[in-house]
């Protein structure tokens, strides 16, 4: 993997490099050079299987951390590649033309994150979140018992507690 | 005389649903099941399918906003909540991204008993996606023949476990307990009756002439399809690829173990079928093949710190493991502090169910659509995690 780290960064300006694993490393790489590297990696070094796609919100650096994380058959490696944006302003790249099930999950970081994918196809549709009107739920900064509260109403609830409730129904001479 | 079906214009078909030709149907979300908790959006003429629109949205339970806030032992009963037919490959992927991270290496009687554990569940959920399969062409009783050998299996379980469906078996640092006394006979009698179910699955569902009419051709995935749409498991096996992460990335013992991927050429329903008809022999031929391998003395769980102060270092791990529809996948973040900062679940079926059944849909005879999807295996836990 390491090789391959070298080979890289005669293209790309590739840095972060880390490998958890024997057969698995993490690059990062900035916003503008993120299309033509996954596009580099897929046609030239055969990283040809897309495993998924996901958002890490680093909060305290006000940044959002986008994970593309590619494999190769042949050489059964994975490559994660991670992309970071601004927290205030997330607009990323679209990749939907690579893969086809990207704009899935483009649509749901954008749902769940509110990053903006300009180009994507249907993203501005709700995927799982229909009628949702509150902010990016994933986003750290959302409080969800904050939200519920404010959205929804309180429904009182009856409380027997069972040694109270025979004395009332059972004894209430006592 | 008009033609029957819309014109096509940039691979999309141009049509007007107000000229009475054509009609909207929604397939789901009522019925609970594997087909039912994700609803299509059809648009029909006659009875085929010229459009096909996946939506999701009625299963959400926001499991990964949920393991942010928990500690690390404490998301651990969440995550085999993710899928209800296979929940031992999430437990499994959950404790290994975690010990990945903690950088431990668990006992090995740990991993051939997970092994066993995993390979059980693979059976189990594939012996319930047969009752799919076949109810969704029909033939009911299969389906209920299938039911019944897959409840054998959860009564394996339970008598292991203490549990039927969500086992929490593995925990972070090996699993939770030993083969209890005399499990092991129970197991190979239950085993000789799955097997000789699936010699009569051969007799009634693959030799069904019914059967083999209505999956012979339908939804065709060509070896291009597979990576472009990021199909895994069964589906690109069918498809004739050699592709199984337990021989390609060998995690716990399967490198011990003796077996070859199973693959089949047809590229369409029946071969997929076929794939996971054969792959049920095969999970049935490991669990025998680990239960004369298994040591039987030894730890099978290691001394961690106490667990509810644990505090893992910092950095980020991506885990896999063949589960029956594919490559199950755990992507882990930490930030040094007691609590995931990130975590994100890789379904098998998430690009399966949006993508690829979008696309292989159009065309399909609507009594189709069903069996394409329980072809497809999709899942919608897993897509919306």
């Amino acid at each position: 993997m390491t090789k391959l780290f070298e080979q890289l960064q005669q293209h790309f300006s590739v840095s972060d490099f880390s490998q958890p694993q024997g057969n698995q490393a993490f690059v990062s790489i900035s916003r503008e050079q993120a299309v033509p590297l996954l596009t580099h990696l897929r046609d030239i070094h055969g990283f040809t299987h897309l495993v998924l796609i996901t958002c890490v919100d680093w909060l305290e650096q006000s940044r959002f951390q986008l994970t593309y994380i590619l494999h190769n058959h042949n050489s059964h490696s994975d490559l994660g590649v991670k992309v970071f944006i601004e927290r205030d302003n997330p607009v990323m790249d679209s990749m939907h033309h690579l893969w086809e099930q990207v704009r899935v999950y483009q649509r749901e970081l954008h749902e769940m994150f509110g990053i903006v994918f300009p180009g994507s196809p249907g993203l501005e549709e709700p995927m799982i979140l229909e009628s949702w009107t509150g902010p990016p739920p994933m986003r750290r900064d959302f409080d969800t018992l904050k939200y519920s509260q404010e959205t929804y109403c309180h429904r009182p609830r009856d409380e027997h507690q069972p040694e109270e409730h025979m004395k009332q129904k059972l004894y209430p001479e006592d | 005389m008009e033609p029957l079906y819309p014109s096509v214009e940039n691979g999309k078909a141009v049509y007007d649903l107000d000229s009475q030709k054509y009609l909207k149907v929604w397939q789901g979300p009522q019925h609970p099941g594997v087909t039912g908790n994700m609803s299509l959006e059809l648009d029909i003429c006659g009875d085929q399918v010229i459009n096909c629109k996946t939506h999701v949205g009625y299963l959400h339970r926001g499991f990964e906003k949920l393991m942010e806030r928990r500690r690390y032992i404490n998301s651990f009963p969440l995550v085999c909540r993710i899928c209800v037919p296979e929940p031992d490959t999430n437990e499994y992927l959950f404790a290994t991204a975690v010990e990945a991270l903690l950088d431990v290496q668990i006992p090995l009687r740990a991993k051939w008993l997970r092994t066993l554990n995993l390979e059980l569940s693979r059976l189990a959920s594939f012996l319930m996606w047969t009752g799919g399969q076949s109810g969704a062409f029909g033939m009911g009783t299969v389906a209920q023949w299938a039911l019944v050998q897959r409840d054998y299996v959860l009564d394996l379980f339970e008598e292991w476990t203490g549990a039927r469906i969500y086992h929490m078996y593995m925990i972070p640092g090996g699993v939770r307990g030993d083969l209890p006394p005399g499990w092991e006979e129970h197991a190979l009698s239950i085993l000789e009756g799955v097997e000789k179910f699936l010699d009569e699955v051969r007799h009634v569902m693959f030799n069904n002439a019914i059967f083999k009419s209505r999956t012979l051709g339908l939804g065709v995935v060509t070896p291009e399809m597979v990576d472009r749409f990021g199909a895994v498991g069964p589906v690109a096996r069918g498809s004739d690829l050699k592709r199984d992460i337990r021989k390609d990335n060998p995690y716990l013992v399967y490198d011990q173990l003796d077996f070859e991927v199973v693959t089949e050429s047809g590229m369409d329903t029946y071969a997929r079928a076929r794939v996971r008809w054969r792959e049920m022999y095969q999970s049935i031929d490991l669990i025998r093949q680990i239960l004369l391998k298994m040591p039987r003395e030894g730890a099978f769980h290691l001394t961690l710190p106490n667990i509810l102060h644990l505090k893992v270092p910092p950095g980020e791990v991506y885990v896999r493991a063949e589960s029956t529809r594919g490559e199950y996948g755990y992507y882990m973040v930490s930030d040094g502090s007691a609590f995931p900062r990130k975590v994100t679940v890789r379904g098998p079926s998430y690009a399966h169910a949006m993508a690829l059944l979008e696309h292989l849909a159009v065309g399909v005879n609507i009594a189709d659509v069903h069996g394409l999807m329980l072809s497809l295996h999709t899942y919608p836990p897993e897509i919306e995690r």
